[in-house]
């Protein structure tokens, strides 16, 4: 009998009814055709698989990981709340332990939402999975969380959240940033002075098949993940590493996405970005949830499936090896690293740049952040967008120590208000949020 | 006048209606293993001194085809499924002659891989050789396009007595459910067949030769002749005729909770402005899960004669029925020997129900009088329990529209209707203990026979309309029609309301009693591909309401000239 071995909980949420723009990737039918095929499928008739209605995330949830400038409602939509709110279900479902894994397929996506967010930017306004995790945090009081991003695309946006947080061990597994949007995410870019090697960023050449990526998860991934180990494992599980992506140059199936899910098994899914919607979507969506529920998955293969055709060259399964090679050396060396970073109590400075490219934005950063080793160190952004506001964000990392706590209050209070159009205050401690 | 007749499990009840309400009403005992003659029965009391030229509709309702499944006497049948990339279909194995076959559809409709004839061919011989009659066949993704089970089932006829074929089950997507309920159709059909062949017969030997109906589970009803190419919608159309005749007394433009409470269950229904919920895919009964329409009933195993036991001062009642209550004969008390020691009901044995009662009191040491109070109370909070329940399931259910999400209808009833036996007891108990409007539907004991003589022809169709490949199609109804890119909204619907009058009428429809169309589905989408629109998807499901046929309703309020005559 059929019979998923594992319980599986899904948030199905398409928006039939929301889109960007008429003819943007991120439209009403990019979702059309995986409800056709898991329907059809009778996926939500299988024992041990249950569908979960989504949710509204509130103001609140965002203010937990993320700055909206001006403010959460001027830059979200209902869809946006639905789709964070969709991934809170599927972590109450887990958490509660209704099920044993869940699977939140929503639109639109968020991992290219960074901490302080002035719009839209990869199509994403607000970061999803970084609202989860925080909310998981504060409600079931959760330490050590490990997100894997496999969206074909640097998870930018997570990957800047969690940047301090030697606690949340984020690894990207993306095309190489030089070849594709958001340019970022190099080996080099290991987090910062206080949480070195919990960022970890894996880019792949273009032409990477199934080979290449299960040989990343096996030989980089996995290992690290027995190391870290994280109390929660999320997969932002992005689609478009797909061979039919119009928006990327990968040769992955949805029986590679399958044996991912399988070898990564995360607690949580959620779905990114993966813009083939006809192609790719349906078999891929298909073979993930079935990999999290223990069906067999092994009919689940594109109707055009040739592997000879996908096949990747020896040169790119070097640069791949010599890719795995360096990150594994970098997280062995991580606590060196953080050492070398800077010396406690220092206050070190970074300028960064952001392009919004979805709402065509541009954005200069300013961060300060304290050295200390006994937490994830508070820290502030001087963040003035074009079009848009001057703002400084104050941010206090939910395991603060008692300084970083009063260093924090320090930044917020001493901020001069003529300055600044906003200035904000997210304590995580005290799960509170201040605007001034 | 009009008849409606039910078969129950225990009884079958038949009335006859006329404009001045019920004319009249027989109850003869169900004999499971002879249907036709309870049936045959039934209306033979039913028209002694009834002139059946009178009489101008027939609605009949039976357990023939539940029983069959129940009983596991179906025709065996000969499954040819078409699967593609997808779930293994062995997972969707309806018996030994099951055969999964190469050939693939894909969402879109497009074809993806050719069928083998051969290979048909050599499961043709295979079948023939294993005596099967009937076959049924499925593809996935049929509904998007049919030409596949077409094609088997050209290869498949001269060798057959009847094919039935995937698509034209439902316009739903669940491949898994149609092959379930495909196979259903097939093994049923030479058992409906032949039932309702001499059914007719009979009726017409006694000259009653309107045109007889069939009530389904969607408490609608179907030709004849219709239902012969879908029997299977005809399984569990007893609790739906129920449901049918709480509708009379339903209040309009609110919500409605319908409970018929039974000897051994009670079903559980919802009414929106008198029109029942229905199931949003189709009928589901623990692991048996189909693409039957069907109202969205439950039942809680719950009744008047349910079986009461004390272990551990802890009172449990039913699931199980051990026999009529003590007051009545039966082994072990019931919630209806508590009935009777409360003094609510005034039939039975009142010294054997106190006995049996009497011995659950001293399990949960009470008084026998505080002890039969609770046994009742526990009744009602157990029936409202799984109601509540089921409410809160309806309203979550999940929705893929931001609008429904923010808009979506929330069902909040406030009136119960109650029907069954003990129905006029308990309507008091619960007002009290839950504070809210509560009827005892009245001719309880007969408004399923009322319910089937009232509903009227129901049905679905489904198009799904695609600009870039040019062409609208139901393929349920074996539509299929070319379009031009500018194809709009307006003929979708109009395209869609004559195909639906059309099958309506096929179905055995009345003209005057097909206003309440419904557009239960529509959606649009744009096709880009490489950021240039290519046309649109224009989709859309419209039904005939379930509903009651015009000109008797009111009447039934009066409940005047009414000559009950039991067997």
């Amino acid at each position: 009998m059929l019979k998923a071995m594992h319980k599986t909980g899904l948030v199905f949420f398409p928006a039939f009814d929301w889109a960007i723009d008429p003819t943007h990737p991120e439209r009403e039918e990019r979702l059309l055709y995986t409800q056709d095929q898991v329907t059809e499928e009778g996926i939500f008739d299988i024992p041990g698989i249950i569908e979960y209605k989504p949710a509204l995330a509130t103001p609140k949830d965002i203010q937990r990981a993320q700055f909206c400038v001006p403010d959460e409602q001027t830059i979200t939509t209902e869809s946006h709340l639905i789709s964070a709110g969709g991934a809170k279900v599927i972590a109450d479902a887990v958490m509660g332990k209704e099920v044993q894994n869940g699977f939140a397929l929503v639109r639109p996506p968020g991992h290219h939402s960074m901490r302080v967010s002035h719009g839209g930017r990869g199509f994403c306004h607000i970061n999803i999975e970084a609202i989860m995790v925080e909310y998981i945090r504060t409600r079931y009081n959760v330490k050590r969380i490990a997100i894997i991003d496999t969206d074909c695309h640097h998870g930018d946006g997570t990957d800047n959240i969690f940047w301090h947080d030697p606690d949340v061990l984020f690894i990207s597994m993306h095309q190489d940033g030089r070849t594709m949007f958001p340019g970022t995410g190099f080996p080099g870019e290991l987090g910062g002075p206080n949480a070195k090697g919990s960022n970890l960023n894996i880019p792949l050449p273009p032409g990477t098949s199934t080979e290449g990526y299960l040989y990343v998860i096996n030989n980089c991934v996995l290992p690290v993940l027995d190391e870290f180990k994280p109390d929660l494992v999320v997969n932002s599980a992005g689609q478009d590493n797909h061979y039919t992506d119009p928006l990327t140059n990968m040769n992955f199936c949805a029986q590679g996405y399958a044996q991912l899910t399988t070898l990564l098994k995360p607690d949580i899914a959620v779905l990114e970005g993966g813009y083939a919607i006809e192609g790719a979507l349906p078999y891929v969506n298909l073979g993930i949830i079935l990999a999290m529920a223990g069906i067999d998955y092994t009919g689940v293969v594109e109707p055009d499936y040739n592997p000879d055709k996908l096949k990747q060259s020896v040169s790119i399964t070097d640069k791949i090896k010599k890719t795995v090679d360096q990150i594994n050396s970098f997280w062995a060396q991580r606590l060196q690293l953080r050492d070398a970073a800077g010396t406690p109590g220092e206050l070190q400075v970074r300028h960064r740049e952001i392009y919004y490219d979805t709402d065509n934005i541009f954005e200069r950063q300013k961060e300060r952040v304290i050295i200390c080793r006994d937490c994830g160190g508070s820290f502030e952004i001087d963040s003035r967008a074009m079009p848009g506001l001057h703002i400084l964000g104050v941010h206090i990392p939910i395991n603060a120590c008692k300084t970083c706590i009063e260093k924090g209050y320090e930044f917020f209070e001493s901020a001069p208000a003529n300055t600044y159009d906003r200035i904000y205050l997210m304590d995580r401690p005290k799960d509170s949020y201040h605007t001034k | 006048m009009i008849i409606g007749l039910d078969v129950g499990g225990t009884h079958t009840d038949a009335v006859i209606l006329s404009k001045n309400g019920i004319e009249k009403s027989v109850k003869v005992p169900t004999d499971p293993a002879d249907l036709f003659n309870t049936v045959l029965s039934g209306f033979t009391q039913l028209l002694e001194s009834i002139d059946p030229s009178q009489i101008r509709r027939v609605v009949i309702s039976t357990t023939l085809t539940t029983n069959a499944i129940v009983q596991q006497t179906m025709e065996p049948v000969g499954m040819i499924v078409s699967a593609g990339p997808g779930i293994d279909p062995e997972f969707f194995r309806t018996g030994d002659h099951y055969y999964a076959v190469s050939g693939s559809i894909n969402h879109r409709g497009r074809e993806k891989a050719p069928v083998n004839e051969m290979q048909i061919q050599d499961i043709a011989g295979k079948l023939k050789d294993a005596g099967v009659e009937y076959v049924g066949v499925v593809s996935k993704f049929c509904v998007r396009n049919p030409s596949h089970e077409i094609l088997i089932k050209r290869i498949l006829n001269k060798y057959f007595k009847q094919v039935f074929l995937g698509h034209h089950v439902s316009g739903n997507l669940n491949f898994p459910r149609r092959i379930a309920t495909t196979h259903l159709n097939a093994a049923v059909f030479a058992l409906h067949k032949s039932f309702f062949e001499a059914v007719k017969k009979s009726l017409a030997e006694k000259g009653l030769t309107v045109p007889i109906q069939i009530l389904k589970a969607d408490g609608g009803t179907m030709s004849l002749e219709a239902s012969m190419h879908f029997p299977g919608q005809t399984v569990l159309s007893g609790p739906a005729a129920s449901i049918m005749g709480a509708i009379p007394y339903a209040p309009e433009g609110q919500d409605a909770i319908v409970l018929d409470i039974g000897g051994t269950t009670t079903d559980i229904a919802f009414l929106v402005d008198k029109a029942p919920l229905l199931e949003p895919v189709g009928i589901q009964r623990g692991r048996y899960k189909s693409l039957i329409r069907s109202l969205r009933t439950d039942s809680k195993g719950i009744g008047g004669d349910s079986a009461l036991r004390v272990s551990d001062n802890v009172l449990s009642i039913g699931p199980d029925r051990q026999g009529p209550a003590m007051a009545f004969g039966g082994p072990l008390p019931t919630p209806t020997d508590a009935l009777v020691v409360l003094g609510l009901m005034d039939t039975g044995d009142r010294e054997k129900a106190l006995a049996g009662i009497h011995t659950i009191a001293q399990g949960l040491g009470l008084s026998d009088e505080a002890a039969a109070e609770k046994v009742f109370k526990t009744c009602c909070t157990i029936i409202l329990k799984k109601t509540f329940e089921m409410i809160d399931q309806i309203n979550s259910q999940p929705v893929y529209t931001v609008h429904d999400f923010l808009e979506g209808y929330k069902l909040s009833p406030q009136k119960i209707l109650l029907l069954g036996g003990p129905a006029p007891y308990f309507a008091k108990k619960i007002e009290d203990l839950y504070q809210i409007d509560t009827f005892a539907v009245p001719e309880s004991a007969v408004a399923n026979a009322i319910g089937a003589a009232l509903a009227r022809t129901t049905c679905e169709v489904s198009l799904n309309a695609d600009t870039e490949q040019g062409i609208v199609t139901a393929h349920e109804e074996d539509f299929a029609e070319p379009i031009s890119k500018t194809f709009s909204e307006d003929d979708l619907m109009e395209t869609a309301y004559n195909l639906l009058r059309e099958k309506a009428i096929n179905s055995g429809a009345d003209p005057e009693n097909m206003d309440e169309v419904e557009v239960v589905e529509y959606q649009k989408f744009n096709i880009v591909r490489n950021f240039s629109p290519r046309g649109k998807i224009f989709r859309t499901k419209m039904q005939l309401k379930p509903g009651l046929i015009k000109g008797f309703e009111k009447m039934l309020h009066q409940r005047g000239n009414h000559a009950q005559s039991n067997a």
